[in-house]
């Protein structure tokens, strides 16, 4: 406490020395030069970056996306009228990151499906060509892990996530994804892809966006907790175990009927025929050998 | 020549006696030079060269290997014994529904189990498949077939039993007793007719009748004002919340009213018929994509559609919903409907459009309906117009 008092004491007897506001004018100012130097600067350089990676977007997009969706995005309509690539304003970054980042897009060729294949841009690329896509039109920007990640809940609310998930599942999705999201077949040729193994920030976007020809589940349809919800699930039902047998792809009754009239009739067969065909006679008489 | 030829009383079909000598020359009969017939085949023109010789398999001729065979076949069968004795050890110690992935990813137990019993079973055909073919005597045989004519003494006795019975009986000759007798076993078919009529409702009550909210299969618990609600989550749903390209699986708020005790008001069989009717598949739109279908001008909201979900051809549901084509697919037979122009079918065996359920927005801004469907959900049935 005497020290306390001896050092307050000797501070405001240095107060009041002239040199004392000079000294604190000093400080002022290299207080508010260093604050200036660690914030204002940053700022102007992630303006300076947005911009940057917009115009980096733009170069990729002209260079691999502009044959089919135009050189601004606008679209490219076919002869007859039809869509060749779609207008691009308003879908936002997550589309760009879901097809781009799914290998979907480019495309190898216009066609019914665009399938899956490996990505040839970077992540870097990618945020950029998405930067681009949202600077033409407001629309859904790539989620934030936290929104479709069910981590931070306690295990019981996981569990109910789970089990809320699947009955959502198996409302929304099913119809055409299969009942164990193992996707299937659609008119003219096309397919609704296997959602097994799919990134849970992939399966996000495509819910938020509805790529090719599915419906959209936007935020207002679908709430992003019950989005949570359904890869939660999905992820859950991945890790479960074939516990009666061998799933044979979850493709139903299609991959099980075929499995049952090949292997199953086929090997009856083969051995009907193998019984008939081992029918061996002697050529000696009875009572010849006796 | 035939077995019931009715020359041919006593089944000898090979010959043919009595025919005049010389009548046939391709086959036929001649007396020989005693006087006689000889039998002739007539129907084939070749002999019958009968069976061949008898050829011995190897377990016939040779005890050792006989002795081997049933060996085989007794070994077979006290395997079949071990592998259903290893069928009840294995439903003991494997833990039914545990070990998720013991073996090759699949349950133990499971696997187990259905090895050690299709093995026995497997082994008990086998054996006795092996007994058959090595042991059991397989001499050819041959088992003539035999007319089907009964023999003319039994046809005169059954249509003289007939003809007594006729006249003792004098149903012939008394008219009055035999009409009266026919009307009143005729009549008895009344009392069944009028029993079936009361074993249930008729078909125009299954049809229109509600006993209580929605049922009947003319009606869904739809009504004017209810909200949409999306299907198993149950919230409801705000018109302006939803994006062009939106799917909604919905249904009716009735099926996730509940009491002041927190109970649902619809319960048991009612639930199970008000969920089979009422969900229906909500979809947002370009406004202009939609065409005007008469009578339904002001059954949307802003490019919102609220079709039923369920197929019109035998009652699935469906919700395959191509966002571009705007076509919704039944998975059981294809039927395809578009949903932008009446819901008409554009392919597949189903006969009529999905029912539309118009649609409003109340005070709030969400999504009710303007009353029940104007036609039946579902299938077609005996009663529709």
């Amino acid at each position: 406490m005497r020290l306390l008092n001896r050092t307050a004491g000797r501070l405001s007897r240095h107060r009041r020395r002239p040199v004392a506001g000079l000294l604190v004018l000093l400080l002022g100012l290299f207080a508010t030069g260093t604050f200036y130097a660690a914030f204002a600067p940053a700022q102007a350089e992630t303006t300076a970056s947005d911009a940057a990676q917009v115009e980096e977007g733009r170069e990729l997009f002209l260079i691999g996306c502009a044959f089919c969706h135009g050189t601004n995005g606008e679209g490219v309509l076919t002869e007859s009228g039809t869509q060749y690539g779609p207008a691009l304003a308003g879908v936002g970054a997550a589309a760009v990151d879901f097809q781009v980042g799914t290998g979907r897009m480019p495309l190898v060729q216009p066609g019914q499906q665009a399938p899956r294949k490996p990505v040839i841009y970077s992540q870097d690329e990618i945020d950029a060509l998405g930067a681009f896509v949202a600077s033409l039109g407001p629309g859904p920007a790539v989620p934030e892990e936290s929104e479709y990640s069910v981590e931070g809940l306690s295990a019981e609310e996981q569990e109910e996530a789970v089990v809320r998930g699947g009955e959502i599942f198996r409302t929304n999705c099913t119809a055409c994804h299969n009942f164990d999201g193992a996707g299937g077949a659609m008119p003219r040729g096309g397919y609704a892809p296997s959602l097994k193994g799919v990134e849970p920030k992939y399966i996000y976007e495509a819910l938020l966006t509805g790529p090719q020809s599915m419906p959209t589940f936007s935020n207002g349809n679908l709430t992003p907790e019950d989005k949570a919800d359904v890869i939660a699930y999905l992820q859950e039902s991945e890790e479960q175990p074939t516990y009666g047998g061998f799933g044979l792809g979850s493709m139903g009754p299609v991959a099980e009927g075929l499995f049952a009239w090949v292997v199953g009739i086929g090997g009856l067969v083969g051995f009907a025929i193998w019984i008939a065909a081992h029918s061996t006679r002697s050529l000696k008489q009875k009572g010849t050998t006796e | 020549m035939t077995p019931d030829d009715p020359k041919d009383p006593a089944g000898q079909h090979e010959t043919v006696p009595g025919t005049s000598p010389g009548a046939s020359p391709q086959g036929g009969v001649v007396p020989d030079s005693r006087g006689e017939f000889t039998p002739v085949r007539t129907d084939t023109p070749v002999a019958d060269p009968g069976l061949p010789a008898h050829q011995w398999r190897p377990t016939d001729v040779d005890p050792k290997l006989e002795k081997r065979a049933e060996r085989q076949v007794a070994g077979m069968f006290v395997a079949a014994q071990v592998f259903v004795v290893l069928f009840v050890v294995s439903y003991f110690v494997f833990d039914i529904g545990g070990d998720g992935d013991a073996i090759l990813g699949l349950g133990a137990s499971t696997v187990t189990l259905g090895l050690c019993l299709g093995i026995a079973l497997l082994l008990i055909g086998v054996g006795i498949i092996q007994w058959a073919r090595k042991l059991m005597g397989d001499h050819e045989i041959s088992e003539m077939r035999h007319p089907a004519r009964s023999s003319d003494e039994d046809r005169t006795a059954t249509l003289e039993a007939l003809r007594v019975g006729t006249e003792e009986s004098g149903i012939a000759r008394r008219p009055l007793i035999r009409n009266t007798l026919l009307g009143s076993v005729g009549l008895l078919g009344v009392p069944a007719v009028v029993l079936l009529r009361d074993l249930g409702p008729t078909p125009g009550e299954v049809a229109t009748e509600q006993p209580y909210e929605g049922a009947g299969l003319a009606n869904t618990v739809w009504a004017d004002g209810m909200r949409v609600v999306r299907d198993v989550i149950g919230t409801p749903i705000r018109a302006a919340d939803l994006e062009i390209g939106d799917l909604v699986n919905a249904t009716a708020a009735a099926l996730y009213e509940t009491n002041e005790e927190g109970e649902l008001v619809l319960e048991g069989t009612e639930r199970l018929i008000a969920n089979s009717k009422a969900p229906v598949i909500v979809v947002r739109m370009e406004p202009d994509e939609i065409e005007d279908v008469d009578g339904r001008e002001n059954w949307t909201v802003d490019g919102i559609i609220a079709y039923s979900k369920i197929c019109t051809h035998v009652g699935c549901p469906i919700s395959l919903y191509e966002r571009t084509t705007h076509h919704v697919l039944c998975p059981c037979h294809q039927s395809t409907f578009d949903l932008a122009d009446g819901a008409n079918v554009v392919f597949g065996p189903a006969a009529r459009a999905l029912p539309q359920l118009a649609l409003a927005v109340d005070d709030e801004g969400y999504l009710v309906a303007q009353s029940d469907f104007d036609e039946p959900v579902g299938p077609s049935f005996w009663e529709r117009g």
